[in-house]
């Protein structure tokens, strides 16, 4: 595509208003889906992909503290062997992550060093461009699980996100996955359940977007129907928008509470939805300045939500087979700057989560020394970790969504 | 197209949303002479005179002394937080009422552009001054625009530019400035030009007390930069300039300009760069692929209400305090807030709104409007009879025909007239324009 559909969002439009709704058949597949829907295949696994909008320091959230070039990089940012989470003798997670530590500690956490991509970009809207579509010489126009979605049949309850506007890698070429708020109990549906299906028909020639319009319609119906089972399933308490309290940087993320968003999830696999693919996400972590405490902040909600999720899952069968998989579009300058912060940096540690995996340190740590201009050389090509999630949680060759991509993880899944 | 639906089409897309009575004058004064009168308005603006700006005192927090105690402070930090939401509101009440339309959403662009987000900057104040940066040189050419936002305070504290000192650049500012705001990414600039942007933008800090930009000349690297493949003693005034004087960046512009009032269906044509940003809108509106364009674009959240408010007759700023509150979270719960961008690249375009999410928010938001109606415009509606309702609405939401679909969805509700425009609001042919 030309210059103007480079931002991440853009991409997202330019890929469903172009092509994936050329045909405006989502509303009338969709329905067909309906019609023959059962439950959730009780030995499916479940993906739930936390995305960290702003780029992670993932020295600082996997701190290589015995490394003397570590601490020659970071004199004043620096953590100290006793602050940091043992897990080796060389390295420790960020003192914001207890929980996680306790799951490492119970063989339940991975953590895949060194993960990029060749030619890296520091931008944040390229790079995770490029993490969402898994096309690192030109993003193109579908998502890696828009792509899995289209191949998987393209019911859009396969792949929720629970934010409002549709992450780029839920969008396929033919449809896209669905956003379900996390703040809205229900629909208030004041015009009734005619009018919102008329409104929902195709209309003969009309533009793509409008078909898409018309589409949204009929995939209420069907993720409204699946979302409130859910909901009266467990009447909890409902999730509040805790907009205010998220400390604030430039480059996006979710509003709703990661912990909301998983709690959602969590509801959604307890009840054997047929949903194989959530997608959740936190952002603030562009941490060009003062950073030590902010990321700590974050790391807190991280934790604090991911290890009462991954705890909640230990609990019933279908939970068991959930992995968690958390990234972030690009790690952190392993030089700090003036402003007790880090810039824009490459290469960096993606965890794994969940009763599935078989924890421990995996993937070469990249060198702090032997650098490119500044920032890590990647040792794992994060397409390896894409392929090992599809070939072994969602059960699907991962050649027809990566164009052919042959790598792996070894051991991990 | 006829030369109702030429103007009508070129209303929608240069204002917020025109009323019926807007497209007949239109469509008398024809399309040449609409252009013109939206592209350079004659006599004041009478609706942005009767909603003045708010006008906000020192920043609660910076008046602070060091020793204040934690309630203090959160009551300083609760005045900004309310500071800043009566300014959102006051800005959508200025949408709704200003009759220089074009201008106004011509602001709304800039800010998407440009970013900021005052959940970062936390000053009302600060978002103001940018906002009146923005109206005051956003219809003229690039180098005055960009040379006053590099030295924006709202601006340099969102992108960290207050900490980007000679010891250590902090490259945030200068990497955004190049590819989200002056020339794109693939406009001819690497990663060697970033950091020595930002050397060029070191030294500019911001004094919250007093509201504006300082330059601090023991922060600033005087050195010598090469920036673009140009060797100088760049300052932040020498590489906006550059910055903003090169042809990649008036192309770059131009294309984002096309982008969100033409959309992304149709290519942008070339040599879209006027002299200025009102010269290249006019070349945007005459083109002949801007007709192309109709029934393509979909429409961004506050545009939506926007249009929907003025052509229903609500008045934002008539309503109580609860009433607009509701529209604001209305537009929460659609992910667009003015003044609170997603990040610093701006809200998502085309189809990423048109979510099963976004729906349910515009439905009820759509309850909202059509309860808030001014009860002339309901009036009118009823006025006609039941079977000749949905071509009143077409007509109240200026839209040029509806669909069979639509059609049919509609005429059941004919005898319910708030129900009718709640339908006509969601409807796919008025979500996309």
């Amino acid at each position: 595509m030309d210059v103007l559909t480079r931002r991440r969002f853009l991409v997202a439009s330019g890929v469903v208003g172009a092509t994936a709704l050329a045909g405006g058949a989502a509303a009338y597949r969709l329905r067909d889906v309906l019609a023959t829907a059962g439950d959730g295949d009780p030995r499916a696994r479940t993906l739930v992909l936390v995305t960290l909008y702003g780029g992670n320091d993932g020295l600082h959230t996997v701190v290589p503290h015995a490394d003397p070039a570590y601490r020659d990089a970071r004199p004043d940012l620096a953590y100290s062997a006793e602050e940091v989470l043992r897990l080796d003798d060389g390295v420790g997670l960020n003192p914001a992550l207890p929980g996680l530590h306790r799951a490492y500690g119970e063989g339940r956490l991975a953590v895949v060093r060194g993960v990029g991509y060749p030619k890296p970009d520091r931008s944040h809207f390229r790079s995770m461009d490029i993490w969402h579509t898994a096309q690192p010489d030109r993003p193109g126009t579908t998502g890696w699980l828009g792509r899995w979605l289209d191949g998987a049949g393209g019911d859009p309850r396969l792949a929720v996100s629970f934010e409002p506007a549709l992450p780029p890698l839920l969008a396929g070429e033919r449809g896209a996955g669905a956003s379900v708020p996390v703040t809205e109990r229900e629909t208030t549906p004041r015009l009734g359940a005619e009018a919102l299906a008329a409104l929902g028909a195709a209309a003969p020639g009309e533009s793509p977007a409008r078909a898409r319009a018309a589409a949204c319609f009929a995939d209420l119906r069907a993720v409204d129907g699946m979302v409130r089972q859910v909901r009266a399933a467990d009447d909890g308490e409902g999730a509040e928008d805790d907009g205010e309290s998220a400390p604030a940087t430039a480059t996006g993320g979710a509003r709703a509470s990661l912990d909301a968003q998983l709690d959602l999830v969590a509801r959604c696999v307890e009840a054997g939805v047929v949903t194989r693919v959530f997608s959740v996400s936190l952002g603030g972590f562009d941490t060009h300045a003062d950073e030590k405490q902010l990321q700590q902040v974050l790391l807190g909600q991280l934790d604090a939500a991911l290890s009462r999720f991954a705890d909640r899952m230990g609990r019933t069968d279908a939970g068991r087979r959930v992995v968690v998989a958390v990234y972030s579009e690009f790690g952190r300058r392993v030089r700090a700057n003036a402003s007790d912060g880090t810039d824009h940096g490459t290469a960096s540690n993606v965890l794994l989560l969940g009763a599935p995996v078989d924890g421990g340190l995996h993937g070469e740590p990249p060198s702090l020394t032997d650098l490119d201009d500044g920032d890590l050389k990647f040792t794992t090509d994060f397409r390896d970790v894409y392929a090992t999630l599809l070939e072994r949680v969602l059960d699907t060759d991962p050649g027809a969504v990566l164009a052919g991509w042959r790598g792996r993880l070894t051991g991990v899944l | 197209m006829t030369e109702r639906e030429a103007v009508a089409h070129l209303l929608r897309r240069a204002t917020f949303g025109p009323t019926a009575d807007e497209v007949d004058a239109a469509e008398r004064a024809g399309f040449g002479a609409t252009l013109d009168r939206l592209l350079t308005p004659d006599g004041p603006d009478r609706g942005a005179a009767a909603t003045p700006a708010p006008a906000f005192g020192p920043d609660p927090a910076a008046a602070l002394g060091k020793d204040a105690g934690r309630e203090q402070r959160q009551q300083a930090n609760r005045e900004r937080r309310a500071q800043v939401t009566a300014l959102t509101a006051w800005w959508l009440a200025r949408m709704v009422a200003a009759e220089h339309q074009c201008d106004e959403k011509l602001l709304f662009f800039w800010h998407g552009h440009w970013a900021t987000g005052a959940q970062k900057v936390r000053s009302a104040a600060l978002m103001q001054r940018q906002l009146q940066t923005l109206r005051r040189l956003g219809r003229g050419p690039l180098v005055p625009l960009v040379d006053a936002m590099v030295r924006d305070p709202a601006l340099i504290l969102w992108l960290d530019g207050q900490q980007n000192t000679r010891r250590a650049p902090n490259e945030n500012l200068a990497r955004e400035l190049m590819e989200l705001f002056t020339l794109g990414i693939g406009g001819g600039y690497g990663e060697v030009d970033v950091k020595e942007g930002a050397r060029a933008l070191t030294g500019w800090t911001v004094d919250r007390g007093t509201g504006t930009a300082r330059f601090v000349a023991r922060r600033h690297d005087p050195g010598p930069k090469v920036i673009l493949g140009r060797r100088a003693a760049f300052d932040a005034a020498s590489f906006a300039a550059l910055l903003a004087g090169r042809p990649e960046a008036a192309r770059f512009v131009a294309g984002r300009l096309w982008f969100r009032y033409a959309g992304a269906q149709v290519p942008a044509p070339t040599d879209l760069a006027g002299p200025d940003t009102v010269g290249t809108l006019r070349r945007i509106f005459t083109a002949p692929a801007f007709a192309q364009t109709r029934d393509t674009l979909v429409k961004q959240p506050v545009e939506w209400l926007v249009g929907a408010a003025r052509q229903l007759g609500v008045r934002p700023a008539a309503l109580s305090e609860a009433g607009r509150r509701r529209l604001l979270s209305g537009l929460n719960a659609l992910d667009q807030v003015p003044l609170r961008p997603p990040s610093v690249g701006g809200w998502p375009a085309g189809t990423a709104w048109l979510t099963t999410s976004s729906l349910q928010a515009r439905l009820r938001l759509a309850d909202q409007l059509a309860g808030a109606a001014d009860a002339a415009v309901l009036d009118r509606l009823a006025a006609a009879p039941p079977a000749g309702r949905p071509e009143a609405l077409a007509r109240l939401l200026v839209v040029d025909r509806w669909s069979d679909r639509t059609r049919a969805a509609l005429a059941p509700l004919a005898g319910e007239p708030r129900r009718l425009l709640v339908a006509a609001l969601v409807s796919p042919e008025y979500a996309v324009s």
